[in-house]
């Protein structure tokens, strides 16, 4: 006769106590309650004492303001925005106008800081030299100077639109930014869209087929003609059968500016240049420290096998050294998205700019603007380290530690 | 960050004070010993330090002129530069007394900000200022135009309206501060400065070869420039309001800083009353009977005060026009003092 290992009975009540209440038991619980409580009901005392008060001096209060007309104009915008729209809408546009500076200094940032890093890491005299300067100069300079030096001395240098630089006639640049072709979508981009779509997803398909048959059977299978057809050879077959999928409008000098094509305004790049470079002066030094930090056994060990310093270094010594890499990296992409706001000093529109600046003096609700502001930059923040530690975790658990 | 440190001070002051409004700025100011006073961070003509950090300006002079009917002496102001975003909020958690800036009277700030215009010290109205090379003699030459402007101001909406409403199309530059919007059009980022037209003189003196830059013609706003003070502190708001009264009323009555004492002695009703020898209107401000010396002495009448600031007697030369008395044509007009 067997019989079967009784279960412990489950013992949710305790559970709950040890996890609310730690050593200090049921008492613990009720004291935690009770300070909950007070906190709450100090919040409480603070937000509605705050109403009265602000009621009391005639000073506005509360949301209402946002389905208010904005009536003033934002230079650039990722979404359709004139005058008579919200101040709601305005706050979309300052967080879109935020998030793109944002991303596009990441990518940036992230690409010219492992490149400075591997010039100081190489055996090269004059690369290391190099990439030494560049962090101890642009680390040791103020954000806003630079900004300012970026936009000032980027500026003086262009000429005004009317004597702008032409590209072959298509693109120009001047004091007013780069004014490039503006796409302009036909009959034929639907299915261009559709059938690249699909060349994308079978190219991975077949990427991911061939490293299965490497690492599972040791077969080398050579894919890239098979790619090739399906990223460029599809696509061009397609434009025969439907036309043309885009055609460009081109920029025309008229009056002071350009019509037409779509620019790209020297503020955003200033302050992309200024974000992404000083940046990654500190990724720089992260890299490096995450590469050093791998045992150089690793590195010798590859050499051995008979790969390259770049073979060795992409798929031996970068995977070990992310590990170290990544928590101080996801510092740097915050420091980066906060950074932004110092847009203000260059014009650029970002959320400080026209939400808690312009919006904030026109409508004087410094209380609710300034709550939402900070509001929206722990919310980036959170959701970048949050996207961050996903891709740690990721990193740990494929070298099984 | 000083904006977000201020939002956090209006936001503690109101959620932890019980007491609605502070209705005792005059016995705080006294307390202090000091007035302390909100000012642009730097407009030449109306608030702007030297490079001792002396601070002049029709605006300055207002914040003196309430210092000297208060303690006797113009020095007693702590002047506090505020940017266009920043002054309501420095003004509404009571870091400054009085907020003599530039500012703009309309409705909406009058109303939902818990201040007070107290008058207009200065009647202005929105300009455009361009290069001479550009060409253009009218602003409804400008469409398609690139236009610098400081953010947080009127200055802002009342272009929107403008090309809005004249069918053009434009692109728009917003700075935080003045010296950065005429930085940027000076690098050539925009074809038009625009700010009130008393602004485009002052900051044209500032450009490399002023004369190289004109001021358009052509006025798009009605822009009354006056202090403005905290609500539900009537006696305070009647010393600001009555400060500028005072000197209006002094230059009508043609009493200047040289001649205040000897017009103090005529046996005029009229000079008596204004002058504090009959009745006590000083006192009944909270304040003395000489309140007029006081601020005459200080700072002259609105007139001197006008010229040597913004008018004949300065850089600026700026005429009197809409700021002259009601008398000679112009709008600045006091009630009398009785």
């Amino acid at each position: 006769m067997s019989t079967e290992a009784r279960q412990p009975p489950a013992q949710i009540a305790l559970k709950i106590r040890r996890i609310l209440g730690g050593k200090a038991g049921w008492n613990g619980i009720a004291v935690q309650f009770v300070f909950a409580a007070i906190l709450g009901w100090i919040g409480y005392e603070i937000v509605s004492n705050a109403r009265a008060n602000l009621e009391n001096q005639h000073i506005a209060a509360g949301f209402g303001f946002l389905r208010n007309n904005a009536g003033f104009d934002v230079n650039q915008t990722l979404i359709s925005y004139t005058g008579s729209d919200t101040f709601l809408r305005v706050f979309v546009v300052g967080l879109l106008n935020t998030v793109v500076v944002s991303v596009v200094g990441i990518v940036f940032a992230t690409l010219i800081g492992f490149i400075v890093a591997l010039c100081r890491l190489s055996p090269n005299w004059l690369l290391s030299r190099i990439g030494e300067l560049y962090v101890e100069v642009i680390r040791n300079l103020p954000l806003l100077f630079q900004i300012l030096f970026w936009y000032l001395a980027v500026l003086a240098a262009l000429p005004n639109p009317r004597q702008s630089i032409s590209l072959f006639g298509l693109a120009f640049v001047s004091n007013r930014g780069l004014v490039v072709p503006r796409p302009v979508g036909e009959s034929g981009f639907e299915a261009f869209l559709a059938v690249l779509g699909f060349g994308i997803v079978a190219a991975l398909a077949l990427r991911y087929h061939a490293r299965r048959a490497l690492f599972q059977r040791g077969h080398m299978i050579r894919i890239w003609p098979y790619v090739l057809g399906l990223l460029i050879g599809l696509p061009l077959v397609t434009m025969l059968v439907f036309g043309l999928p885009v055609t460009f409008e081109l920029p025309q000098l008229k009056g002071f500016n350009f019509a037409g094509g779509s620019r790209i305004i020297p503020e955003f790049v200033a302050l992309t240049l200024a974000l992404s470079t000083y940046t990654a002066a500190f990724i720089a030094e992260i890299v490096r420290a995450g590469i050093l930090s791998v045992h150089s056994g690793q590195m010798e060990a590859g050499a051995s096998l008979g790969l390259s310093r770049g073979t060795t270094l992409r798929l031996i010594v970068v995977p070990q050294a992310m590990r170290v890499i990544v928590p101080p990296l996801t510092n740097q992409y915050l420091n980066l998205t906060k950074n932004s706001s110092l847009a203000v000093a260059i014009g650029y529109p970002d959320l400080v700019s026209v939400f808690a600046g312009t919006s904030l003096s026109q409508t004087g609700q410094a209380i609710e603007i300034i709550a939402m502001t900070m509001g929206v930059y722990l919310l980036i923040s959170l959701l970048t380290s949050a996207a961050m530690s996903i891709y740690g975790w990721r990193i740990s658990r494929s070298l099984g530690a | 960050m000083k904006r977000v440190t201020l939002a956090l001070t209006l936001a503690l002051a109101a959620g932890l004070t019980t007491q609605a409004a502070d209705a005792q700025t005059l016995k705080t100011v006294k307390d202090r010993g000091m007035l302390s006073c909100g000012v642009s961070q730097g407009l030449p003509g109306f608030s702007s330090p030297d490079d001792k950090g002396n601070w002049t300006g029709i605006d300055v002079d207002i914040c003196r002129a309430i210092a000297a009917t208060i303690f006797n002496d113009p020095t007693k102001v702590k002047f506090v530069p505020t940017s266009a975003k920043d002054r309501f909020t420095a003004l509404q958690s009571g870091e400054i007394d009085v907020l003599s800036r530039n500012t703009t009277w309309t409705i909406s700030r009058d109303t939902s900000l818990g201040a007070n215009f107290t008058g207009v010290t200065y009647y202005d109205g929105q300009g455009f200022l361009v290069k001479k090379s550009l060409k253009v003699n009218s602003a409804l030459e400008l469409n398609s135009a690139s236009v610098c402007v400081q953010t947080g101001t009127t200055t802002e909406q009342n272009l929107a309206d403008y090309f809005k409403a004249n069918n053009m199309k434009y692109e728009v530059i917003a700075f935080g501060t003045n010296d950065e919007t005429v930085k940027a059009y000076e690098a050539g980022r925009c074809d038009v400065f625009t700010t009130d037209q008393s602004g485009l003189y002052a900051n044209r003196l500032k450009l490399a070869n002023p004369g190289d830059h004109m001021v358009l013609p052509e006025i798009i706003s009605k822009e009354p420039l006056g202090p403005m003070v905290r609500h539900g502190d009537d006696q305070w708001f009647d010393i600001v309001k009555w400060t500028l009264f005072a000197m209006v009323t002094a230059e009508e009555l043609g009493v200047t800083s040289k001649n205040v004492d000897e017009k103090a002695k005529i046996e005029n009703p009229e000079l008596k009353r204004v002058l504090g020898n009959d009745g006590n209107f000083g006192e009944q401000l909270g304040l003395t009977k000489d309140w007029v010396i006081r601020i005459v002495k200080a700072v002259g009448n609105y007139g001197e005060v006008f010229d040597r600031n913004v008018g004949a007697g300065s850089p600026l030369g700026i005429a009197r026009g809409l700021n002259n008395l009601w008398n000679k044509g112009g709008l600045q007009y006091a009630p009398p003092i009785r």
